[in-house]
């Protein structure tokens, strides 16, 4: 039997005994008096070895457990978690959610996701690949990419460079007699220089992160791409305040997905608190974007066959020419909407915004003259009203070439008209994500600079 | 805005009544003694580890929601553990363990030994580190019976819709956590502290032909529910965050473009926070990362600015009697007059940079690495009459409340988002501005200080700052300033 083998099997039984223990639960809640009860567990284990300056920094062991139960006496709901397994403290917190369900009040949309909605299928997704890596090999690796980096001219200083393994084991069971067990794994890589001139430092990383490492990017590559940018920084300077077009790049797009998600998920909009009220069927977006939700997509960042309440997911449109198909919803605020759950309760399990013609030569070449934005600071955006005020930083392009970086700058607008002033979804689609979306050019935004 | 600091509390307990407390609480229910630790030890240090510690944690904390008018949510926690950590030269290793155990420390212990090599310590016998406490160690939880929690969740969901009838929907929420945790380190330091925190919140959305606005406030700190909630504190935070609601409904377009900002009392210290705050955190000077890193003694503000980072002050959120090493902590004198004057420092980081640390190791908990924190950042007093200030100016922000902010240690820019904000046109305060996002650098910003407040605030305890994914509470504070030049992320022209 090898090594990976070996792990497979004993991941395997401590799922088991995860949704052993689970189901244990649930039986000591209804006899505890509960109608209804819920658990949710996990065990995360990982090895996280940094490195700076060629030499390990830290070297980090992992192993985090959580463990919630909810309970409804009725239309009444209590909750407690602990972050141990122990006897004492599943016992204490099965005690202390009776309790606080005894305190809450009815509340008519409280309870379980319909059993009619539970998974039953549970598709092999191919989520759990162990990365066999020990320190050593994990340092070497480590110091390979920060190598690469360093190696690139003007990289004056490190802040090091990264390798992380990682494996989660998580049960979902409740007294409708569903138990959902799943494997997972994820592994990352990051580094993060600076580079030094007459004007000052500056500083930038890049990262990878995916489920099985075959599919990382090679380490020198990741190294010498934390460097470019980083170095590509230098120099950088302000604008004065103008409007113009916005190309944001694939990893501060999926931050617009992100935005656009939040306005339409069920718990912003029966708070009423979303710019994007009564939406649905509406066109939110040009008619030649579509988003669709892939719950199952092999290795997905996102994917999964069950939702936080073990509702089974399905692939679903949620944008189609632009219109609005639907809310983003758990039982909770389906309930509270009139609707059914879309199987979102713990949100959205990969969105695919479908990807344009244009690679990001061709998007600047469409811009002309604008503001390419590689990273946007501070939580300037407002669900409710839908401003949006960040700061940036990036690169100043004129005629379709990058002209200079550019930093200390804020892109304002509102992201309603954001939203409808999309020019063009790229190509170039960022796969670290469970939103997976290309470059997006916004055709006009305030930049505010000098 | 401004709030008393409070008084010391009147029984202090000591040291020894810490320890024992938590002995009781982390290491007796597993068997464990203060005297196995330095067993620990001899399997943690050898010729080869610089130094070691032992982190013991056992946290419980609770809360409670209410929403459209019902108490719809409660929830309890429970976290205990303990992290062991080696160091070696720059090295460090780390394990932790949610099982508080002999065989679980002295496994653990050997995971964070395994990456020494060079190094020159051993072991001293543990000694108990003196401490003032700054807060009593109750159990807020059991402060209060969970029906008058309820109650007074009820009550300020009433008190807010009848403030106005534009009151569409009220969130209310409380809060609270007691931390016990016990520090044993190869230095020979053996400190406990038992911290209670507690804090309330109160959101609303107000709505008037069809146009929804929001506003919040809060408040909270180390201490338990009476007196979080006496005074009528929850209903002043009720009618503030209504207030706030109200004002962003008259709100409108905020201005583009750099101007001159008036930034008012209290939680804009914010400001403080992200432009120099993390920058002098030891960690990121030591490695030569940060845009202030090789410039002490250096004038990088304006004379009139003088901002520490103290970690003393009584019952405050971001205050700690001692750090997670058994550092008592300390006021800090970050800039003074102007000049910069100091970092903040953890064990590891000061003992690299031949310094002494400053109280200022935190760790979000057992699980994660200590790292240079910030506890209470502010700044000093100034002489002005804040109407003075603002008369002073001729066309400008006005900014009292803000969102958080963000910080590039290494190019020190950094932006923080006001989330109430006014013109000023003639040294009068004029129309609302909707939030905008303010940029700066922070080696600059303070530079271009020109009048300073004799309104010292105060934050109302609802910080927190995040670091390498390590969330930890904080306060911040400052009075009424003029900043000649910020950029203002607004939309209109």
């Amino acid at each position: 039997m090898n090594a990976v083998t070996a792990k497979q099997d004993s991941s395997a039984g401590e799922l088991d005994r995860l949704a052993e223990l689970a189901e244990d639960v649930i039986r000591r809640c209804r006899a505890a008096g509960a109608s209804q009860a819920e658990v949710a567990a996990s065990i995360d284990t990982g090895l996280s070895v940094s490195v700076r300056l060629g030499e390990v920094e830290t070297v980090e062991r992992t192993r985090d457990r959580g463990f919630g139960i909810t309970v409804y006496f009725g239309q009444r709901k209590g909750s407690a978690s602990t972050a141990d397994l122990q006897p004492d403290s599943i016992e204490a917190s099965i005690r202390q959610a009776c309790a606080i369900a005894r305190y809450t009040e009815e509340d008519p949309a409280a309870g379980l996701a319909d059993a009619a909605l539970m998974a039953r299928e549970f598709p092999e997704l191919d989520l759990w690949h162990p990365w066999d890596i020990d320190v050593e090999r994990a340092s070497a690796l480590g110091v390979e990419i920060e190598d690469a980096g360093r190696a690139v001219p003007r990289i004056s200083n490190s802040e090091g460079a990264a390798v992380q393994a990682g494996e989660t084991l998580a049960v979902y069971a409740n007294s409708h007699g569903f138990v959902g067990r799943e494997r997972g794994t994820r592994h990352m890589l990051s580094c993060a220089l600076i580079a030094e001139d007459d004007a000052g430092m500056q500083r930038d990383y890049w990262y990878d992160t995916v489920r099985a490492a075959a599919d990382f990017m090679p380490a020198a590559e990741l190294g010498r791409k934390a460097a470019e940018r980083t170095v590509a920084r230098l120099g950088a300077q302000r604008l004065t305040t103008r409007q113009c077009p916005v190309l944001f790049v694939p990893e501060v797009a999926r931050s617009l997905v992100g935005h656009l998600v939040s306005a339409v998920s069920g718990g912003a909009l029966y708070r009423k608190a979303s710019f994007l009220l009564d939406h649905a069927g509406r066109q939110v977006l040009p008619p030649f974007v579509d988003i669709v939700e892939r719950p199952h997509l092999a290795r997905g960042h996102g994917s999964t066959a069950f939702d936080a309440e073990g509702v089974a997911t399905r692939e679903s449109p949620l944008v189609a020419g632009g219109v609005l198909q639907r809310y983003v919803l758990g039982s909770y605020s389906a309930r509270k909407l009139g609707l059914a759950s879309t199987a979102n309760a713990g949100g959205i399990h990969n969105l695919v915004v479908a990807p344009g013609s244009d690679d990001f030569a061709a998007l600047l070449q469409r811009m002309g003259t604008g503001l390419v934005v590689t990273e946007v600071m501070g939580q300037g955006v407002s669900i409710v009203t839908g401003d949006y005020s960040r700061g940036a930083a990036g690169f100043w392009v004129e005629n379709g070439e990058i002209a200079y970086p550019v930093e200390e700058i804020t892109i304002a607008a509102n992201l309603r008209d954001m939203f409808a002033g999309i020019v063009a979804v790229g190509r170039d689609v960022d796969p670290r994500s469970h939103i997976l979306t290309g470059s997006i050019l916004v055709e006009r935004m305030t930049v505010a600079g000098e | 805005m401004s709030q008393p600091i409070h008084e010391p509390h009147e029984t202090s307990p000591t040291m020894d009544g810490l320890i024992a407390l938590a002995e009781q609480r982390l290491l007796r229910p597993g068997g464990l003694a203060a005297g196995d630790l330095e067993r620990v030890f001899a399997q943690l240090m050898g010729p080869s580890i610089d130094a070691a510690d032992l982190y013991f944690q056992h946290s419980r904390s609770e809360s409670w929601a209410l929403e459209d008018g019902i108490v719809k949510e409660g929830h309890h926690s429970i976290e205990q553990g303990v992290g062991v950590r080696a160091i070696a030269g720059e090295r460090t290793g780390f394990a932790y363990s949610d099982e508080i155990v002999l065989p679980q420390l002295v496994e653990a212990a050997r995971a964070a030994r395994a990456i020494a090599h060079g190094g020159n310590g051993a072991g001293r016998p543990l000694a108990l580190r003196d401490a003032r406490a700054l807060y009593p160690p109750v159990d807020p939880i059991e402060s209060l019976d969970n029906a008058d929690k309820i109650a007074v969740l009820r009550e300020i969901d009433a008190y807010c819709r009848a403030q106005d009838p534009r009151v569409s929907q009220v969130v209310v929420s409380i809060a609270a956590a007691l931390d016990t945790v016990l520090v044993a380190a190869s230095s020979g330091t053996l400190a406990a502290d038992v911290r209670p925190l507690v804090r309330f919140n109160v959101q609303v959305i107000v709505e008037r032909n069809g146009r929804r606005e929001q506003g919040h406030a809060g408040g909270g700190g180390r201490f338990d529910y009476r007196e979080l909630l006496a005074n009528g504190k929850p209903q002043a935070w009720a009618r503030e965050a209504v207030r706030q609601a109200l004002v962003n409904l008259e709100a409108v377009d905020a201005p583009a473009g750099t101007m001159t900002v008036v930034l008012g009392p209290g939680w804009p210290g914010v400001l403080l926070h992200e432009a120099i705050g993390h920058g002098l955190e030891g960690d990121f000077n030591r490695k030569g990362t940060s845009a202030f890193a090789g410039r002490m003694g250096q004038r990088v503000a304006s004379g009139l600015v003088t901002v520490v980072d103290d970690g003393t002050l009584p019952g405050r959120r971001g205050s700690l009697s001692v750090d997670d090493e058994g550092t008592p902590s300390a006021c800090t004198t970050l800039i003074e007059n102007g000049v910069l004057a100091g970092y903040m420092q953890d064990t590891m980081n000061a003992r690299l940079m031949g310094m002494q640390p400053t109280g200022n190791g935190r760790r979000e908990s057992f699980a994660h690495l200590p790292m240079p924190r910030m506890t209470n950042t502010y700044m000093r007093a100034g002489e002005s009459d804040p109407e003075e200030i603002l008369r002073s100016v001729k066309r400008g922000l006005y900014a009292v409340n803000f969102g958080g902010g963000q910080v590039d240690i290494t190019n020190g820019k950094f932006v923080f988002s006001a989330s109430e904000a006014y013109l000023i046109e003639d040294g009068k305060v004029t129309r609302p501005v909707k939030g905008a996002t303010l940029v700066g650098s922070g080696p600059e910003v303070l530079t271009r200080v020109s009048m300073v407040g004799n309104d010292l605030a105060l934050d109302e305890g609802v910080g927190v700052c995040g670091k390498d994914g390590q969330s930890v509470p904080v306060g911040v504070g400052q009075p009424t300033l003029r900043v000649d030049g910020m950029t203002v992320g607004g939309t209109a022209a």
